[in-house]
């Protein structure tokens, strides 16, 4: 193998597995050292910097970056990342002096946010402190968005989410609520020099050719459109007996809120097995904890009317059959189920819709009735017109949504400023020793024993009585510090310098995890099968340095380095350093920042 | 900040035939110098036992006083130990090997522990031929107060202080061969392909096993003027082969040119196969081995590698012909077998 070039922010950004997943690239190791230090709004504004929503994310982020946990490979669970967001959230002080400033004087150019969800407000938290004027239209009648309709309150309290949304629009956006955009055209007519479309996937699947569908109507919900109405007070109360079609987080969203308004049976019904349904692991688990049952391998088949009112569903009982390739096809058993029920939320999807956007005024829309648009630069074939969040290719999850708010931003800036969109900016990056002295980092590479720690919740009765009753308390103090100290400092990164290596070999004695190896150089293969443990996670790189002396190379799989910094601690001519490697994705700020 | 080795190993590190993960193997966190060839030499030894199957508990390892004596804490910390007096490891293993012949006794020693304070001491038990591992971590020098030079310092060589060292030096192996031990091998603590080998060959060789291991201090005799130091030795080693340590059991694969190769069985079955970079040295011939280091010596390098084999000879036990069970286990009925027994024996000697 060729010597790694550790010069490309991308090989140790690889490294720090978390913010390499997070669709934001939040520096997450470093926020956390924070959390451990008591610092924070250090912490929060870290996050705020990236993410833009802590504290609703801290509660309810899908959390990309733990399945990417090193911890997660080196034992049980990956740290609690999420969780520890909010513990930064919870207990920082008033940050408002830390916002940045928004310049008095605007900069000329007028950008119009259709839409008040994550992407919309990121793209807005941009470009303001830019000079840029903001109008923003929404038909609710507040900010958020999807945050604010459709994830209900006992997971994510209002009070969260005004504080976050309300320090972007206190920036000055210009804010158009309860105004439901119905024409880009009449938007473009505006003139103004952007436009963001950043609308969601509004539109939840139905089931309109199943019997019963139209008798049933009045006790038939689509998911999405039934949780805004319980979050906008409009609907207050459900029937006693409720089903709930789908598995995936809006599924376990509805079915915990009926219960809250109600519900006494409340069931959730699946066509799939359960291994395959779509929710995040742990919001399942909120669900069956809160003794929500949940049926799997039932197709929907009949809404039952009586009297033209809903009486019940009937299912079609199925068998998942895999095909040679691995194909899975739910095949009928014959049996079928009847289940009474006095109303059923389907939350078996959802759709984008584009009705309002004319399809003559140069807007590119694909053979699926989506709008063309760029998967770097957020522009559409109207130059003028960008789209991001769930709007741009469906339904994702707020933290992608911000990502694409920042990377839209940039566009945006970079087209109002007739500079070439295509041209993106590079990360904001560096790399510093940590050494301090003889057994001293300014990092603490001690590596905590500790299992993951459980968040406690409020008393399941209590939860269930009040439906916006946080039902997660958060980590204590304690407890974030040692869900803090579970963290491998993946940030702090083992850099060799082969011209300083005397070969001693004591490295390689004393990594706890035989990652380090001193051997003949060969193809990426088959070093991968030499060293001391076989190198089998092919996502994980091997670090390769130059030749040494005696012709070998040093090889360390990436896989499951602890970054104990035992290996620098041993060398006996400072070849191996540990050094923290801090990068911040580039924003249309940064963008401005750089010569 | 401390200093902590962490508690996660490898998740797909695997555990030996019997049972046993890398980790029953370890010691304690080294305190010897950064980068100290010693800990070469624990590894080595750790990868060894864990290889062979080795229950820790049946190991005893033992020590006189030294940079290389303290390393038996940095191994095998299931194993029992022996931290014992300057010079005096091999008496202490004499009398545990006595007691208890059903221990491996794993002998740790340094250059001045052997060759100034204990060599009367290694004179004797070679000559006995005590079934045992011996090891000395030979740095050249006095690595625990500030590195003076020490008996195997080469003449000419110098330290950190700068000084040639005046006086001849002691060569262990060749003191090893003269006095009898049964297998004589130099390693390089910086050569672990060459050293776990030997050290698994020292294991199962019944009697004395002897291996001097050049193991660098960094902190004060790691100079490019130090025969001693990683660059020189990398540079002068003359290896008498390259081996493999074949377990019992295991199908041999390993294709030799003829006549260059030879295959040593031990007393386990498991064999050692050598292949050998001169075609005419016999490994079983003392006078030729005492020959070989002395040649390659006069070409300013330095001989490694498994110089000595002969295990046709009976170790210490044998020769003083004790009983098959170990001496601790005798209980009291066999140690006084009663009056009629002494009574039989005295009158056989009327």
């Amino acid at each position: 193998m060729k010597p790694t070039d550790t010069s490309d922010p991308d090989y140790f950004h690889k490294v720090v597995d978390c913010q390499y997943a997070c669709p934001s690239h939040t520096p997450v190791p470093e926020y956390i050292r924070l959390i451990a230090a008591g610092r924070y709004d250090d912490a929060y504004m870290i996050n705020w910097q990236s993410n833009v929503f802590p504290g609703v994310l801290g509660r309810t982020c899908d959390r990309p970056c733990e399945p990417a946990c090193r911890r997660g490979r080196v034992e049980a669970e990956p740290v609690a990342i999420c969780r520890l967001k909010r513990v930064a959230a919870d207990n920082k002080t008033d940050i408002r002096d830390r916002l940045p400033a928004i310049p008095k004087q605007k900069n000329g150019k007028k950008i119009a946010l259709i839409g008040g969800g994550p992407a919309s407000l990121t793209v807005a938290r941009d470009l303001m402190p830019l000079g840029y004027e903001i109008d923003l239209y929404d038909d609710q009648s507040k900010g958020g968005g999807f945050m604010r309709s459709q994830i209900p309150a006992f997971r994510l309290p209002e009070t969260v989410l005004d504080e976050e949304v309300n320090y972007i629009l206190d920036m000055g956006v210009v804010t158009l609520f309860n105004q439901e955009v119905t024409s880009m055209k009449e938007i473009l007519a505006k003139n103004y020099d952007a436009v963001f479309v950043g609308t969601g996937a509004p539109r939840g699947r139905d089931l309109p050719d199943l019997p019963g569908r139209k008798e049933g109507d009045a006790n038939i919900h689509i998911g999405i459109n039934w949780l805004a109405s319980v979050a906008f007070e409009h609907v207050k109360k459900i029937g006693k007996r409720v089903l709930v079609l789908g598995g995936g987080n809006t599924a376990m969203d509805c079915c915990r809120t009926a219960i809250r308004l109600g519900g006494e049976d409340v069931r959730v019904v699946v066509r799939s097995p359960k291994s395959e349904m779509k929710a995040s692991p742990w919001e399942i688990e909120d669900a069956l904890h809160e003794d929500i049952p949940i049926y799997e391998n039932h197709n929907p088949k009949a809404f039952i009317t009586e009297q033209g009112r809903l009486v019940g569903m009937l299912f079609d009982v199925v068998e998942p059959v895999f095909d040679e390739k691995g194909q899975r096809t739910l095949v009928p058993t014959g049996e079928e189920v009847m289940m009474p029920c006095d109303d059923v939320l389907m939350a078996i999807g959802q759709l984008n819709a584009f009705p309002w956007i004319e399809r003559d005024i140069g807007i590119e829309f694909n053979d699926w009735d989506m709008p063309e648009v760029d998967k770097t630069t957020f522009q559409t074939s109207l130059s003028q017109v960008f789209v991001g969040g769930d709007a741009a290719w469906g339904p994702e999850n707020v933290i992608t949504a911000v990502a694409h708010g920042h990377q839209a931003a940039i566009s945006i800036d970079k087209h109002c400023q007739s500079e070439d969109v295509r041209d993106r900016p590079a990360p904001d990056f560096n790399l510093a020793s940590q050494k301090m002295g003889f057994h001293d980092w300014l990092y603490d590479a001690h590596i905590s024993d500790d299992a993951r720690n459980i968040v406690p919740l409020v008393d399941k009765k209590t939860a269930i009585a009040d439906r916006k009753l946080e039902v997660e308390k958060g980590f204590d103090f304690s407890q974030g510090y040692e869900e803090a100290m579970r963290c491998l400092n993946c940030d702090v990164q083992t850099v060799f310098e082969t011209d300083r290596c005397i070969e001693c070999d004591a490295c390689e004695d004393i990594c706890p995890v035989d990652c380090i190896n001193f051997i003949d150089n060969d193809t990426e293969d088959n070093l991968r099968e030499q060293i001391k443990v076989k190198a089998t996670n092919l996502d994980q790189s091997l670090y390769v340095s130059d030749t040494l002396k005696t012709k070998r190379v040093m090889v360390k799989d990436e896989n499951v380095c602890l970054h104990c910094g035992l290996c620098a601690e041993r060398c006996p001519t400072g070849a191996w350093d540990m050094k923290k490697f801090l990068l911040h994705s580039a924003t249309a700020a940064s963008n401005r920042s750089k010569p | 900040m401390t200093y902590i080795r962490p508690n996660f190993r490898h998740p797909e590190s695997l555990r030996n035939d019997a049972g046993y993960s890398i980790k029953h193997y370890e010691g304690a966190l080294s305190t010897l110098c950064a980068g100290c060839g010693h800990d070469s030499i624990s590894a080595a030894i750790i990868k060894s036992c864990f290889d062979l199957n080795l229950a820790p508990h049946k190991i005893a390892k033992i020590s006189g006083i030294g940079c290389s004596s303290k390393t038996p804490t940095y191994f095998l910390g299931k194993a029992h130990g022996f931290n014992s007096v300057h010079g005096r490891m091999p008496s202490v293993t004499t009398g545990a090997n006595m007691a208890n012949k059903d221990l491996l006794y794993l002998g740790v020693s340094g250059d001045g522990d052997t060759a100034s304070i204990g060599m009367g001491q290694f004179a004797h038990v070679v000559r006995r031929n005590l079934n045992m591992v011996y090891i000395v971590m030979n740095n050249g020098c006095y690595g625990l107060t500030k590195g003076q030079d020490s008996a195997t310092a080469d003449q000419g060589s110098v330290s950190k202080k700068g000084v040639p060292s005046v006086f001849d030096s002691i060569d262990l192996c060749q003191m090893a061969l003269q006095l009898g031990a049964g297998l004589v091998a130099r390693c390089f603590s910086g050569d672990k392909k060459q050293l776990i080998p030997i050290i698994k060959a020292a294991i199962q060789h019944q009697g004395f096993a002897f291996i001097d291991v050049i193991s660098p201090c960094v902190t004060f005799n790691n100079t490019p003027q130090s025969t001693k130091g990683y660059e020189w030795v990398r540079e002068h080693m003359e290896a008498t082969g390259t081996i493999d340590f074949i377990p019992d059991r295991t199908e041999i694969t390993l294709d030799y040119p003829a006549g260059s190769s030879r295959t040593v069985t031990l007393h386990d079955g498991s064999e050692l196969h050598l292949q050998k970079s001169s075609a005419d040295y016999d490994l079983s011939n003392r006078k030729a081995a005492m020959q070989q280091i002395e040649t390659v010596k006069e070409q300013q390098k330095i001989l490694t590698g498994l110089i000595y084999h002969n295990d046709t000879k009976l170790d210490t036990h044998g020769k003083i012909n004790t009983v098959d069970t170990p001496l601790n286990a005798l209980t009291q009925d066999e140690l006084c077998p009663g009056s009629e027994v002494l009574a039989a024996l005295n009158a056989k000697l009327r």
